[in-house]
């Protein structure tokens, strides 16, 4: 598994071990050698000896520099304050954050890689990449928050981002069987584990751990797996189907299942066999709202999440003809178009807010707008108006936004007269909580502020050291990637704990930088950017997806367009990689490139030198890559935040001191069996 | 060669100038060049003078003869008339279409093949002439584009990348056109666009032949170790006279990195403002025979010299000279130049 201190460079193996920092001045950037030989096995057996060579060569320096420190501490520090350091870019985070989609996905799904097989035609390998790291790839590619697509480096350029989330969906769609690529469980290691709550947290866990060996239980209150996926998000967006494989991909690698069994008291789970416990109960509870006649009206007024799961369950059947849905948010977005397809005929989104700031994501509100559903913002409900015992109608107030200097908000009354609007039945969506009743307040975990437990943000340990928290159960509601993201987290730990390690020594991610030079100007990944604007994905007949909950909106890009759409990646994980000692600064590179990115300029101070750029570097959330002193005392400094990845620099470069290499980088996970590197080739394992 | 064409993708932040485009918009088709040549630096810095200058491309010109260096017009401003001509007879066509159309800019761009050997014939009378151009040398030492052979600038001291011997010395460009009457004459290096980029504005306002010798180093053939035209070479033995010269156009206020009294400015015909920050104390370039000895003191310390060497703003360029009529000839109708049956009557009557 310890695979970083090989790299492979002209068809030899290596090893590199990174020199800290403070010692970069004395030793460079990484003590590296050869070890002249083409095969892998060998080079295993070869190279600890040299990676021991060098560990001490490293910390005789750190001793001098120690004792040395001492006098010219000052001495350093003046030096450092107008220069800007040798960038160290062995440090696996400083590649990785110029890859803005993976860095920004919370499971670190290794997007670029993924997107190339779509294009290859290889969706089973995009498939498993994805399953790897956020293991439900069908259903977050239909209904994922999607925080890489606004980070996505397209938007530099003011372009729409590649669809990274519906081409996850393509791989799902595409990808044929794959059960032959699923693990084994292999044989059990003793170990058992409590899952509280079949949601995508406690599902991300299992699937990390019974891959060891793990024996895990897994505890529902409900009659199915899947969590909120299955009973808050509509059918429409997510199809049963879809869900159905995904879950129980998980469940037949051998794990144990007990429905409905609501786990009702922490202690006694804790006095049951148990080597650790995992909660991932989510936020359960629906906000209420109690205004005037609140109560009278309860037969037609509905907790949005409690409402939608009684659709899922198929309860709910139908709704009155007029619906108010109340609230901003997805739930109130999933409220309202489920209502629709219920037989609503009025159906209206009211919102206390401006409709600038509703918390609904985009995409989920131009779909509701799109099914013709009014969004009416700056509305507070005042009263619940009934006749004859009948919920009637609504009462609201009209409001306008006010900001002060701090730039907070307050919804001033316009002083109009109240507004009243017709209706059978109210959907309240104004948000979700945590309940936990059932953890008594005596067995050791700790609660703080809300009432809610304290886990540590690392290990998602609570203060009871066997009982982990992860997904909504946590820190009150986010989304399934995030979910996903705390459950691997949280399997590492558990594992951790079970073998009697430090918890909060967290593994090292994987990465692996690769050039991908093939001819002069000949790179294995298309540089040649697509100029063609984001394609739009089809939808369903509203004639048809309109009058049936099950009919899924979004048809899902087909090969052609999925195609098209994937060639929009800019490859941003295929690195511009500098080695000072062969540029001879003839500016080839800084007049090629298309936005800027590269300069040769004196050393200053990282403020300085943001400034002096050919065009200032203005975001500080990109690095700037610095090189040492070249021959006429400048440095090479490049502004990673606009670079596009066309490769053009390295075309242009006369010595090839440019080069583009692809990195890669795998999250560490427990569940590593699959990842998408073939080491042995030295390339990603699906290529 | 690359094979891609330079994406449109570019920063969101980039200068607009007073035509609003960008710099982007003033270049051409990635170039077909070896990767790293020094020509390749010219074009872009020609890129960026226009760009600052604000000059509409189609009024532009762009003429050349044969060679590497003489290729580059294809690959810098796409929407300028262009004609690539035969071997070291670009003067000619520069000295036609000038005085077809003296309103257009006319930018010669040559090699040290094209303008020292074949073409010298030609080259020295466009300068006596004092035709408008600003005729740029890419001068590399070598026949780039025929694979490497000694031009009539490489130094006598200097051998060839396979190891010849060069057995004659150099002609000087630069110190030649001074001699021969060319109102402005610079010397500069690609890799330097600081100074290159205002020598360019500079030339590309002054009206007379302006030459500029731009040392081009020619990565394929002629950046070895025994080469005097190489990156590093050209690095060390550069000498300066007015480093940082700074130009400023008409109408413009002075920028704040100009300091008063320590520099010397030379005002050009149309009013702008040529400012040099001199670093050779007592160097004046308007004084043509200081010049010339300067240029050859550098050479014979074995330095580059490098900045505007010589100026005379005041200089009558070929139209001035020849007094042609303000209206471009191509735009001469019948009517402006046939006189007419009776006034040709009249003439021939005065004749009997
Ligand atoms: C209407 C709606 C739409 C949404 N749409 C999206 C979307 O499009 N994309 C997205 O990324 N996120 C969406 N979310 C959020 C997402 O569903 C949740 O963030 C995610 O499911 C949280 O996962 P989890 O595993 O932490 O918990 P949950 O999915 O909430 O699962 C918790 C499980 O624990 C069970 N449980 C609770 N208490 C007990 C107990 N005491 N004993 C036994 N079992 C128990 C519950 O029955 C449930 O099955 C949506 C949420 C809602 C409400
Ligand atoms: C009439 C004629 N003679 C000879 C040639 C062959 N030839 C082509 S380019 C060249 C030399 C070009 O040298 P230079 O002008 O320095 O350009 P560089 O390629 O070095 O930029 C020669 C001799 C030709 N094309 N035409
Ligand atoms: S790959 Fe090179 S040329 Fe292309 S944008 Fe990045 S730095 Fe510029
Ligand atoms: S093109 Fe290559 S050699 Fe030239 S300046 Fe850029 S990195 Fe250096
Ligand atoms: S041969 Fe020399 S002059 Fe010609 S393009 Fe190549 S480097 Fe430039
Ligand atoms: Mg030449």
């Amino acid at each position: 598994m310890d695979t970083k201190y090989l790299f492979k460079r002209h068809n030899t193996w290596w090893v590199k071990v990174a020199v800290p920092r403070t010692l970069k001045k004395e030793l460079g950037f990484d003590l590296r050698e050869s070890l002249k030989t083409h095969d892998l096995n060998e080079a295993q057996k070869l190279r600890w000896p040299i990676v021991d060579q060098f560990k001490s060569k490293i910390n005789i320096a750190r001793a001098r520099l120690e004792n040395k420190n001492l006098e010219t501490k000052s001495l350093i520090n003046a030096a450092t304050h107008n220069h800007m350091p040798v960038t160290d870019t062995s440090d696996p985070q400083y590649y990785h954050k110029v890859v803005d989609c993976q860095y920004a996905c919370p499971a670190h799904t290794p997007v670029p890689e993924y997107i190339r097989q779509i294009s290859q035609g290889n969706y089973a390998d995009a498939y498993m990449i994805n399953w790897d790291s956020n293991v439900f790839p069908g259903i977050l590619g239909r209904t994922c928050d999607r925080p890489c697509e606004p980070a996505c480096r397209r938007t530099r350029t003011h372009e729409k981002p590649v669809a990274i989330c519906r081409l996850k969906r393509v791989a799902y769609d595409h990808k044929g069987d794959i059960r032959d690529r699923l693990p084994k469980a292999p044989k059990k290691n003793g170990k058992k584990i409590a899952l509280i709550g079949a949601g995508p947290a406690s599902l991300t866990v299992a699937r990390d751990l019974v891959t060891l060996g793990y024996e895990l239980v897994l505890f529902e209150k409900d009659p199915q797996a899947g969590g909120l996926m299955r009973t808050n998000i509509p059918a429409f967006r997510l199809p049963v189907e879809v869900l159905d494989e995904e879950v129980n991909q998980i469940i037949n690698l051998g794990v144990e299942t007990r429905f409905n069994s609501e786990i009702k008291s922490m202690k006694s789970l804790l006095e049951e066999d148990f080597d650790a416990i995992f909660v991932g109960t989510g936020a359960p509870k629906g906000r209420d709202l109690f205004i005037d006649s609140r109560e009278e009206g309860k037969k037609n007024i509905h907790i949005g999440i409690d409402w939608l799961t009684s659709i899922a369950f198929e309860h709910t059947t139908s709704i009155g003809k007029k619906v108010i849905v109340l609230g901003g948010g997805n739930t109130a977005m999933d409220c309202c178009r489920s209502s629709l397809r219920l037989g609503a005929e009025d159906v209206k989104v009211i919102v206390r807010s401006p409709f600038e700031d509703m918390k609904a994501s985009e995409w989920e509100i131009e779909d509701a707008m799109e099914e013709r559903i009014p969004i009416i913002d700056n509305h507070v409900p005042k009263k619940f108006l009934l006749k004859k015992g009948k919920l009637v109608g609504m009462e609201f107030e009209k409001v306008k936004p006010e900001y002060d200097k701090n730039g907070k908000r307050s919804l001033i009354p316009t002083g109009e007269n109240p507004i009243i609007m017709e209706c059978d039945d109210v959907l309240v969506a104004i948000g979700q909580y945590n309940a936990y009743q059932w953890i008594e307040r005596d067995i050791g975990i700790e609660f703080g502020e809300w009432d809610m437990p304290v886990v540590d943000k690392t290990t998602f340990q609570s203060t009871h050291k066997k009982i982990f928290f992860g997904g909504d159960a946590a820190w009150g509601p986010e989304n399934i990637i995030w979910a996903v993201a705390h459950g691997h987290q949280a399997a590492i730990s558990i594992d951790k704990l079970c073998k009697g390690e430090d918890l909060t020594n967290r593994p090292d991610p994987m990465t692996n930088l690769v050039s991908q030079k093939m001819g002069v100007h000949e790179w294995s990944y298309d540089n040649d950017i697509s100029q063609d604007k984001r394609f739009l994905v089809p939808h369903a007949d509203q004639k048809v997806s309109l009058k049936n909950l099950k009919v899924e909106v979004e048809l899902g890009y087909d090969e052609k367009l999925a195609f098209e759409e994937a060639q929009r990646c800019l490859n941003c994980d295929v690195q511009t990689v500098f080695t000072e000692s062969k540029c001879i600064e003839c500016d080839a590179c800084v007049d090629i490139c298309p936005t800027d990115t590269i300069n040769f300029i004196a050393n200053d101070s990282e403020e300085e030198l943001r400034k002096k750029l050919r065009i200032p570097a203005i975001n500080k959330d990109q690095d700037l890559l610095v090189s040492e002193q070249l021959a006429t005392k400048r440095v090479m400094v490049k502004d990673e935040d606009m670079c596009v990845h066309c490769g053009l620099c390295a075309e242009r470069c006369p010595t090839a001191a440019w080069d583009m290499q692809t990195f890669l980088y795998e999250e560490s996970r427990t569940y590593s069996n699959c990842t998408s590197m073939d080491i042995k080739n030295n390339q990603p394992k699906y290529a | 060669m690359t094979y891609i064409t330079k994406p449109v993708n570019h920063h969101p932040r980039l200068k607009i100038n007073k035509l609003g485009l960008t710099r982007r918009d003033y270049e051409g088709p990635v170039s077909t060049l070896c990767a790293g040549c020094g020509h390749d630096s010219i074009s872009a810095a020609i890129v960026e003078a226009c760009f600052q200058l604000n000059i509409a491309a189609h009024q532009v010109a762009k003429l050349s003869g044969i060679g590497c260096s003489s290729k580059t017009p294809g690959y810098f401003l796409k929407q300028s008339h262009g004609f690539n001509s035969v071997h070291g007879r670009m003067p000619s066509i520069a000295t036609g279409a000038n005085l077809a159309n003296h309103e257009l800019t006319y930018l010669g761009v040559s090699g040290d093949g094209d303008t020292a050997s074949i073409g010298m014939g030609q080259f020295v009378h466009a300068v006596r002439r004092q035709l408008n151009v600003v005729y740029i040398i890419e001068n590399n030492g070598t026949y780039g584009l025929t694979k490497g052979q000694f031009s009539a600038t490489s130094d006598i001291e200097s051998k060839s990348k396979y190891g010849e011997d060069n057995l004659f010395p150099a002609i000087d460009l630069a110190g030649m056109a001074i001699h021969l009457g060319a109102s402005f004459v610079a010397r500069s290096f690609s890799g330097d666009k600081e100074q290159l980029v205002p020598l360019m504005k500079a030339a590309l306002s002054h009206k007379g032949f302006s030459l500029i010798d731009v040392i081009s180093p020619c990565v394929t053939f002629n950046n070895h170790k025994n080469s005097t035209k190489s990156y590093d070479y050209i690095r060390e033995h550069n000498d300066s006279v007015a480093s940082m010269t700074d130009f400023i156009p008409i109408g413009n206020t002075i920028t704040g990195s100009y300091k008063q009294g320590k520099n010397l400015d030379i005002p050009l015909h149309d009013g702008s403002i040529l400012s040099l920050q001199k670093i050779s104390k007592n160097y004046n370039p308007e004084n043509k025979i200081e010049a010339i000895k300067k240029i050859q003191q550098s050479e014979q310390q074995g330095k580059v010299l490098t900045g505007l060497l010589y100026i005379n703003p005041k200089a009558k360029d070929l139209k001035e000279t020849l007094d042609i009529v303000d209206t471009p000839l191509n735009k001469l109708v019948e009517k402006d130049l046939c006189p007419g049956k009776e006034k040709i009557n009249q003439i021939n009557s005065s004749l009997k």
